[in-house]
């Protein structure tokens, strides 16, 4: 992904050589060319191209921003419960198959910032997160909709 | 155009006020450290990066003064607040931090028990 990258950058800085003009217009028309040339050689990179890598982030920025707003109210609903004698918070387990260290803290991060849920604990062979729950109805409709959305998400933007 | 940019100022700030003072409500009102570490450690992330957010839209849309340090300080607080909460609440539960009584389950007691057995020195037989 940094090689394809690298080279538009190359490409961007060859044409503006070749136009002899060191601009920032320049600069871009001779990006968007190298982006260009790099889709119609894609046969040629062993991964796929940067370009889908960037849409699949801003994906999961844009699910992460919904589920932000959405839970946000939920807990606000939760607090301003007249009685806070039935809230359930449980801790619980979610078994993830992210492998990479990265993948794992930046889904713990958006488990963490999602409100409902805070990750207490990573087991040491980091293949199960601990997480509480503020108010739990049904564990296996939450592991579902995290697993649906953030895991889901995290292994589109990883997959090579 | 004027009137516009008065409604996402003000609209953004208010949200932000209003999330900022239902975390404030949360940590008196709910019952152990776990739950209000929820209320804490996001809710006034929310709330704080609305008003960024409002705070950046004036100072963009009224003084015509595009500021990056504001769009930093918001990546920055999104980056850090989760740490926070998630290192407070590891802290409380290997500390051993009490419950409160309305939990309904724990699948981490046995793990971490487990995690302290083998991480306490065996006691010297002489």
């Amino acid at each position: 992904m940094a090689f394809q990258i690298l080279l538009n950058v190359f490409i961007a800085v060859i044409w503006m050589l070749i136009n002899s003009s060191v601009s920032a217009t320049s600069f871009i028309v001779g990006y968007i060319i190298g982006l260009l040339l790099i889709v119609l050689f894609r046969r040629f990179f062993k991964q796929r191209l940067y370009i889908g890598r960037l849409w699949s982030a801003t994906k999961l920025f844009l699910i992460f921003l919904k589920e932000l707003t959405l839970s946000n109210i939920s807990v606000l609903m939760v607090v301003l419960k007249p009685d806070l004698e039935n809230i359930q918070p449980m801790i619980f387990a979610l078994p993830t198959e992210l492998e990479h260290d990265w993948e794992i803290t930046l889904l713990s991060s958006l488990i963490t910032l999602t409100p409902g849920t805070v990750v207490l604990y990573v087991s040491d062979d980091q293949s199960t997160l601990y997480i509480h729950a503020i108010d739990v109805d049904d564990v296996d409709e939450a592991i579902h909709s995290i697993k649906n959305t953030f895991e889901k998400a995290i292994l589109e933007v990883s997959r090579s | 155009m004027t009137v516009i940019a008065n409604t996402l100022i003000v609209i953004t700030i208010s949200v932000g006020v209003l999330f900022t003072l239902v975390t404030m409500i949360g940590i008196l009102r709910l019952p152990d450290v776990y739950t209000r570490a929820h209320a804490a450690s996001k809710s006034t992330t929310f709330g704080v990066l609305s008003i960024l957010l409002g705070v950046f839209f004036h100072y963009w849309l009224k003084e015509g003064l595009f500021s990056i340090q504001l769009l930093l300080a918001i990546v920055f607080l999104f980056i850090t607040s989760p740490i926070g909460g998630h290192l407070m609440g590891r802290a409380a539960y290997i500390s051993g931090v009490e419950k409160s009584p309305l939990t309904v389950g724990d699948e981490l007691e046995e793990v971490v028990e487990e995690a302290k057995r083998k991480a306490r020195p065996r006691p010297e037989i002489d």
